[in-house]
């Protein structure tokens, strides 16, 4: 379906930005707003917003995610749609918010009006605005990761690579197990390292074998633990958010590089 | 069996660092996910069967007392007798008993996941009663005093020269006295010992795959058809089944089998699907005289009605570990216990207590690929982090991360403070981390950069520092 089939998409977005891009990468965010803006949004950045709880929820501390998400439910109230350029934090808004508030029915009713109201970026920009190409070049070949939330929780699998087959210069080759975890799993991968390191190995060598010489996905988490793997390993595989080469913002230092001498 | 879920750490380092295993596991993780996907992409029909047999499952569990004793009434009507065991100490001592009752010496068992949750064997071997497993990978690890490692491939951590190995060993002495390497060899080697001791054994005992309440029959799938020398041959057939295996019809049946099939092994349909109906009737030419179903709650009981009953519609295929990149990596032994992967880690914090399993249901990244593949869609992440949930109230969780946790939602809650330190953090490790881009060791990280880097931030700020700065207009940096 193409946007003209649809009843006016939302205009006026909001993007979460998520702490991990606002923390360590936040060329991922910039990304983000071009690529709403370019399809026509106007992109607002809620200021009280953190974190969407997940550390707490995934820990089992329900007490601490239910405070977080309602600080999250009362910075995002009022926009059309609220974007993560995330599966894991948009599918924590999307499908968990809700879940969360089984006693408190006005604070359900909230919570399944932001969840309805959640995308992931790349699903956004697809199936709602009905982006199908972006301008943008990048010179190599890349792989693409699916990110477990995003395409498990949320669907997104073709989205990204509809977009990337847009971008000037850009080959894509598929890994053996593109959906297969990499062994982030948020404080999965500190709590048990080994069995972390075995799946990012096998993750690793995966890559290695397509010999692409970029590594893209849509979680800024899996991609700061296949990047680390990857360069304590030796092996010189660029790692980028999906949204920076679409963005046409490939051109920066990737994820663990250094920034060029100014 | 004994345990070892309280040593799930230990248990992961000696998982990896076993050669045979990670070879055994290396050619699990592509055959078995494979030959799903390609079973299921070939049945047009098999999403909505799944919707089928998860519902065809719920209504039996919300009803479960009611088929428990119409399967009773029929299996007593075709002459045969029902047991019900509370306890697995309760099941043991039942299985005892009627093994004691005809002067059994030797029981063929075909394999059974339940057997194994009570512990049956060291129990009969204390009786005096020798257990004779007759699945060949039950076969395999009776021999090698090992625990299955995996609910439908119990010896599938093992690689053929093990196998060869061991056959070697226990076989010579039965005048086998060639070590075989060929699969079929082994196979055929195996058959042959296996034969003269299901003519001699008294007791046949049987898992089930499903209770049928409307005939009073017992289901059991193999591909060996040991199963139907194991309760075709003995005069005493004992069926050892789980409460939550009792489903309304033959109808309900036929649609799980075609789930089940598909979802273990990749094939359509199992080699042998048995159905035992009562004792043998008066002409039959064949079949145990005497007929007993053990059913087992065993703490299963305690579930229905609350969150976690989803876990009893497992019908025990395997998929969700053979689909599981945690499983994947340590096989099935390091879950310490009977059942392994994700199913092993929603069920055995139920069955032996969540203070002895608590790591289970925290070793997962919640990749959600077990739920994905589920025959009956139980959601396993969601039931693992409500383990979580219950270990965090009981204060099970380590102390360090704990208060980890609490500081850092107590920081989350403060969004302005939360600004602040963040850009403090972004500072410091873009400041010291710009000459490599990266830190090869960081102080509190660890468990990160033992094996990995840890990318450093670029100069310039956090993204709401930056967006502050140039007043919310969009930048380029």
């Amino acid at each position: 379906m193409s946007a003209a089939d649809r009843p006016s998409p939302p205009r006026r977005v909001a993007l979460f930005v998520t702490c991990l891009v606002d923390l360590f990468r936040p060329a991922v965010g910039f990304a983000a707003v071009k690529l709403l803006e370019d399809a026509g949004c106007t992109v607002e950045i809620p200021p009280l917003q953190v974190c969407c709880g997940q550390p707490a929820y995934n820990s089992g501390d329900r007490a601490s995610t239910r405070a977080i998400a309602a600080q999250v439910i009362d910075a995002f109230e009022g926009f059309e749609a609220v974007v993560a350029p995330s599966g894991s934090c948009g599918g924590m808004l999307a499908h968990h918010y809700p879940g969360l508030f089984d006693d408190d029915p006005a604070m359900k009713a909230r919570a399944e009006n932001l969840a309805r109201r959640s995308y992931e970026l790349m699903s956004f920009l697809v199936d709602v605005l009905g982006v199908d190409k972006v301008t943008a070049r990048y010179d190599g070949i890349a792989t693409y990761h699916d990110s477990c939330s995003g395409l498990r929780e949320l669907g997104v699998k073709e989205q990204p690579r509809r977009l990337l087959r847009s971008v000037q210069g850009l080959r894509l080759k598929e890994m053996q197990t593109p959906e297969v975890c990499c062994g982030f799993g948020g404080t999965f991968c500190v709590k048990y390292p080994e069995i972390s390191n075995a799946m990012v190995g096998e993750k690793s060598a995966d890559i290695a074998a397509t010999e692409a010489d970029t590594l893209l996905a849509g979680d800024l988490g899996c991609l700061m633990n296949m990047a680390g793997k990857l360069q304590r390993e030796g092996k010189r595989v660029r790692v980028r958010h999906v949204a920076e080469v679409l963005a046409d913002m490939g051109g920066q230092a990737a994820i663990g590089e250094p920034e060029a001498k100014r | 069996m004994q345990s070892t879920a309280h040593d799930f750490k230990d248990n992961v380092g000696t998982a990896l660092a076993d050669p045979n295993l990670q070879d055994s596991l290396a050619k699990l993780k592509v055959g078995f996910s494979e030959r799903r996907r390609q079973a299921a992409e070939r049945l047009p029909e098999f999403e909505a069967l799944r919707d089928r047999a998860r519902d065809i499952k719920n209504h039996a569990l919300a009803n479960l007392d009611f088929y428990l004793e119409e399967f009773e009434r029929k299996v007593i009507a075709l002459g045969g007798h029902v047991h019900w065991a509370p306890t697995a100490d309760d099941a043991r001592r039942i299985i005892g008993d009627l093994c004691k009752s005809v002067g059994a010496r030797t029981v063929a068992k075909s394999k059974s996941m339940v057997a194994e949750e009570i512990a049956l064997n060291e129990h009969l071997e204390a009786l005096g009663i020798a257990p004779i497993e007759t699945d060949l990978g039950e076969y395999i690890i009776q021999l090698r005093h090992e625990p299955p490692s995996h609910i439908i491939a119990p010896a599938v951590h093992l690689t053929k020269d093990q196998v060869a190995d061991t056959f070697f060993e226990h076989h010579a002495p039965l005048g086998f006295t060639k070590r075989l390497t060929e699969r079929n060899d082994l196979v055929a080697e195996a058959r042959h010992v296996l034969r003269q001791k299901f003519l001699d054994a008294d007791v046949g005992l049987t898992g089930a795959n499903f209770l049928v309440a409307e005939t009073g029959s017992s289901m059991l799938v193999t591909n060996e058809g040991n199963a139907d020398l194991s309760n075709t041959l003995p005069k005493m057939h004992i069926v050892l089944a789980s409460i939550e295996k009792v489903i309304p019809t033959l109808e309900d049946a036929a649609v799980l089998l075609r789930v089940l099939a598909r979802s273990a092994t990749g094939q359509e349909s199992s080699a042998y699907t048995t159905l035992n109906t009562g004792p043998k009737r008066e002409g039959d030419l064949d079949g145990p005289s005497a007929y007993h179903v053990v059913l087992l709650d065993n703490g299963r009981s305690s579930v229905l009605g609350t969150k976690m009953q989803d876990m009893l519609r497992c019908i025990r295929c395997g998929a969700c570990m053979n689909h599981c990149p945690v499983y994947g990596a340590i096989g099935g032994h390091a879950y310490g216990w009977v059942y392994p992967g994700p199913i092993g880690a929603v069920l055995t914090p139920q069955l032996i207590g969540v203070e002895e399993a608590g790591d289970l249901p925290n070793a997962s990244t919640f990749c959600g690929r077990c739920e994905s593949v589920c025959p009956v869609r139980i959601p396993l992440p969601s039931l693992m982090r409500h383990w979580r949930e219950r270990e965090f109230e009981r204060h099970l969780t380590p102390r360090a991360v704990r208060q980890g946790l609490a500081l850092w939602s107590w920081l989350a809650r403060r969004p302005r403070l939360y600004r602040w330190t963040t850009q403090i953090a972004n500072r410091l490790l873009s400041t010291f981390g710009r000459a490599e881009g990266r830190y090869r060791s960081l102080p509190l990280a660890g468990g990160w950069t033992r094996f990995r880097d840890f990318p450093a931030p670029p100069a310039g700020g956090t993204f709401h520092a930056q967006w502050a700065r140039h007043g919310g207009a969009r930048v380029r940096p």
